[in-house]
């Protein structure tokens, strides 16, 4: 069926368009999410390595850029090697980045005051390619500045992602601009699943898809990252209503 | 005892008296071990000062002496009387009591500075024998073994052991004696081991028509690293720090400093680094002189490179913290290692970026927030004491419904911090409001004893 004389027109165009971008002779490495509803989702089955990748949480996380940070740190955790943080003010909490799987001898933390200082820092950590993933806190990212550090990130093949992270809430609109990262996400927390006894059961996220290069945005309900790192779906999604009836039957009886 | 000061002395403890003995002459005495290695480095260090000041040629005469070579350099100093009063004046003002003597010999010299009277000595020429006939046999350099075989002989002196048949003494004692009185005597020579001094690589360029432009900088920053990098492998070196100093036709200087987390003499990395350093330069009306200097180098050995059949090597990343601390400097850069403590802001520690990695890690047993505030925030809270979470909380003047929480976890104050935290107590609570957002707070006592702590509400960290 997929024959070249048979393939829908917009299929040509995209090769068209990669081979004009130069990148169609090597295959695109990625890090899947391991859930195949988000891999189905991104081009090529997971998010793309040595490309540029912004987050940033929704609502009063975009602020705090807590469930972002781990977000953030999740994926870093999967990748191999040394990991470089930029942030402008410090205030991570090591052992919680642990706790998803990113020990303290794995992170290189850089604190660069100004927001031109983190770009540049990040930039150079992008090139450098010998680290697994290179992560930046930065507040505005124009147009100019997110290409030079999505180069970067071809050029070497270092997962790059950009957190998001405002002083005010109104300056948090800056995420609608364009950008030449590659995906954008938004994570918002939802309320953990109410457990049978008192306390806070597993984190979960809105996890939204705003904009992927070559494919289409989308929303997922997810559990927050494990100690590996490692999403996973909340148990009502991914078995589906039938099984959490049966979850309901197990817990009551 | 192998060093006693003044106040010792005078309490009778000689150096050579057992421990127990002076202790027991005088109880108060303070004993410290002897540290040869850090003495040896201090009289090396010694020797270069004098090397610098006094005389080209100047050896370390372990334990406790200096020799030199002061031929054709007393004039300097006023002749050799004024040199030697002017040395023992500045060490004395460093707080070392010295005493130098001139004489034609090393071994006349060093017997004199240590078994003669006068502080400061000059023997004059020819006279070295009536110098040294009275002093002690100890004076020679002898092993302890062959002066207590001498003594038990009745020689005391010099003289009358110069003055004894040698064919005997060499049977006896082997050819030490022999050779050292000749030493003494000057009949035969001796040489020393002159400090080496430790001057660093540096390369130079003048220009004949002063240059300004970054980019000429550039340049000819790339044709004095290599130079550089050459000199310092000559030697087995590579560049910590580099200074680049850059002399303007005004006749004033402007200075590039790198400095590398290892040792580096890679052309091209260097090159870099002081090329990003070119923007901070001001040339003025143009810079005729560039001296690029490596102020500090260490040794590299060569490295053997593990071999991808036992394991995939891990990529090199002190290039990148080089770079990157050159520009927002070695302070900003760091990793987080684990600190054993409960109170979480002790929890962790900054440690340089390359540090090596001991292992260690943060136990798992709790949830932690990603984001811990600087310093915690006061809350307004309503909770049921002693050890129930709040109902509901206000934070930066939002109030927020506490739909489910975890708690308490107790952290005590670590008494050997301060007497302020014998009795202090902590209970963080982990809390979710009703839209899901999670905190970390934790009440300043236990709810129940005023001792404890203020009962006050805190916020300490955003969980994601």
């Amino acid at each position: 069926m997929s024959t070249p004389l048979s393939r829908p027109p917009l299929e040509t165009l995209r090769d068209q368009i990669r081979r004009l971008e130069g990148s169609a002779t090597r295959r695109r490495a990625v890090l899947p999410f391991g859930i195949r509803d988000i891999d189905r989702r991104l081009p090529g089955g997971g998010l793309a390595l040595g490309a540029l990748h912004e987050m940033a949480g929704g609502g009063n996380d975009a602020l705090n850029s807590a469930a972002a940070g781990q977000f953030a740190a999740g994926i870093a955790a999967r990748t191999k090697g040394k990991v470089l943080w930029v942030v402008s003010r410090q205030d991570l909490f090591a052992p919680a980045l642990k706790q998803v799987g990113l020990g303290g001898s794995r992170v290189i933390y850089v604190e660069a005051g100004a927001d031109q200082d983190v770009l540049a820092c990040f930039e150079e950590g992008l090139r450098h390619g010998g680290l697994g993933a290179v992560v930046a806190e930065v507040a505005r990212l124009s147009m100019t500045a997110s290409r030079r550090l999505q180069l970067a990130a071809e050029t070497s093949g270092a997962l790059g992602i950009a957190v998001r992270r405002w002083r005010r809430q109104t300056e948090a609109a800056d995420f609608g601009q364009p950008t030449a990262s590659v995906t954008r996400w938004r994570i918002s927390v939802l309320p953990s699943e109410t457990l049978p006894v008192p306390g806070v059961g597993r984190a979960r996220w809105l996890l939204e898809l705003i904009r992927a290069r070559a494919g289409e945005s989308a929303d997922f309900e997810v559990e927050a990252c494990d100690g590996k790192g490692r999403l996973s779906l909340p148990a009502a999604v991914a078995d589906g209503p039938d099984q959490e009836k049966a979850g309901r039957r197990r817990t009551r009886a | 005892m192998l060093s006693v000061d003044l106040a010792a002395r005078k309490a009778g403890v000689r150096p050579g008296t057992p421990v127990a003995k002076a202790q027991a002459l005088y109880p108060d005495l303070i004993i410290m071990d002897a540290d040869q290695e850090g003495d040896r480095t201090g009289l090396e260090k010694l020797a270069l000062w004098f090397q610098q000041r006094i005389a080209p040629l100047v050896a370390v005469d372990a334990p406790d002496g200096l020799v030199l070579d002061t031929t054709g350099a007393d004039h300097l100093h006023g002749g050799e009387p004024a040199m030697l009063a002017e040395m023992v004046r500045r060490l004395r003002e460093a707080g070392i009591t010295a005493k130098a003597v001139v004489a034609d010999t090393l071994g006349a010299a060093h017997a004199l500075a240590r078994y003669g009277r006068a502080r400061t000595l000059v023997v004059p020429a020819g006279k070295t024998a009536a110098a040294i006939a009275d002093l002690p046999i100890e004076a020679l350099r002898l092993p302890d073994s062959m002066i207590e075989g001498l003594r038990a002989l009745g020689v005391a002196t010099i003289a009358p052991l110069a003055a004894m048949p040698r064919a005997p003494l060499a049977l006896r004692f082997g050819p030490d004696v022999a050779r050292r009185l000749d030493q003494a005597y000057g009949r035969i020579s001796e040489a020393i081991l002159p400090v080496r001094p430790v001057d660093p690589v540096t390369v130079s360029r003048n220009f004949a028509e002063p240059i300004g432009a970054a980019e000429t900088i550039a340049r000819y920053i790339g044709k004095l690293v290599p130079p550089l990098c050459q000199g310092l492998e000559e030697r087995g070196q590579g560049a910590r720090r580099l200074d680049l100093v850059l002399h303007r036709v005004d006749s004033r200087t402007e200075a590039i400093r790198i400095a590398t987390a290892t040792p580096v003499r890679d052309v091209k990395r260097l090159t870099r680094l002081l090329c990003e350093k070119i923007e901070t330069i001001d040339p003025g009306f143009g810079i005729e002189r560039m001296v690029l200097t490596a102020t500090l180098a260490k040794p590299i050995a060569p490295r053997q490179k593990i071999s991808s059949l036992i394991a995939e090597e891990e990529p090199d990343v002190s290039d990148l913290i080089d770079t990157l601390a050159n520009r927002v400097g070695h302070h900003s850069l760091y990793r987080f290692a684990p600190v054993e403590s409960d109170v979480p802001e002790r929890s962790f520690c900054r440690v340089p970026a390359l540090a090596p990695d001991d292992q260690k890690d943060w136990p798992h047993h709790w949830p932690r927030p990603t984001r811990l505030l600087p310093r915690p925030e006061p809350i307004e809270t309503m909770a049921v004491l002693p050890d129930h979470p709040p109902v509901f909380f206000v934070w930066r003047g939002i109030r927020r419904r506490v739909k489910c929480a975890d708690g308490p976890e107790r952290v005590f104050g670590e008494w050997w911090q301060g007497d302020a935290e014998l009795t202090t107590v902590r209970d963080y609570f982990r809390l979710e409001d009703t839209s899901g957002e999670r905190f970390w707070v934790y009440r300043s006592g236990d709810g129940e004893h005023g001792e404890t702590g203020s009962q006050g509400w805190f916020l300490h960290g955003i969980f994601g």
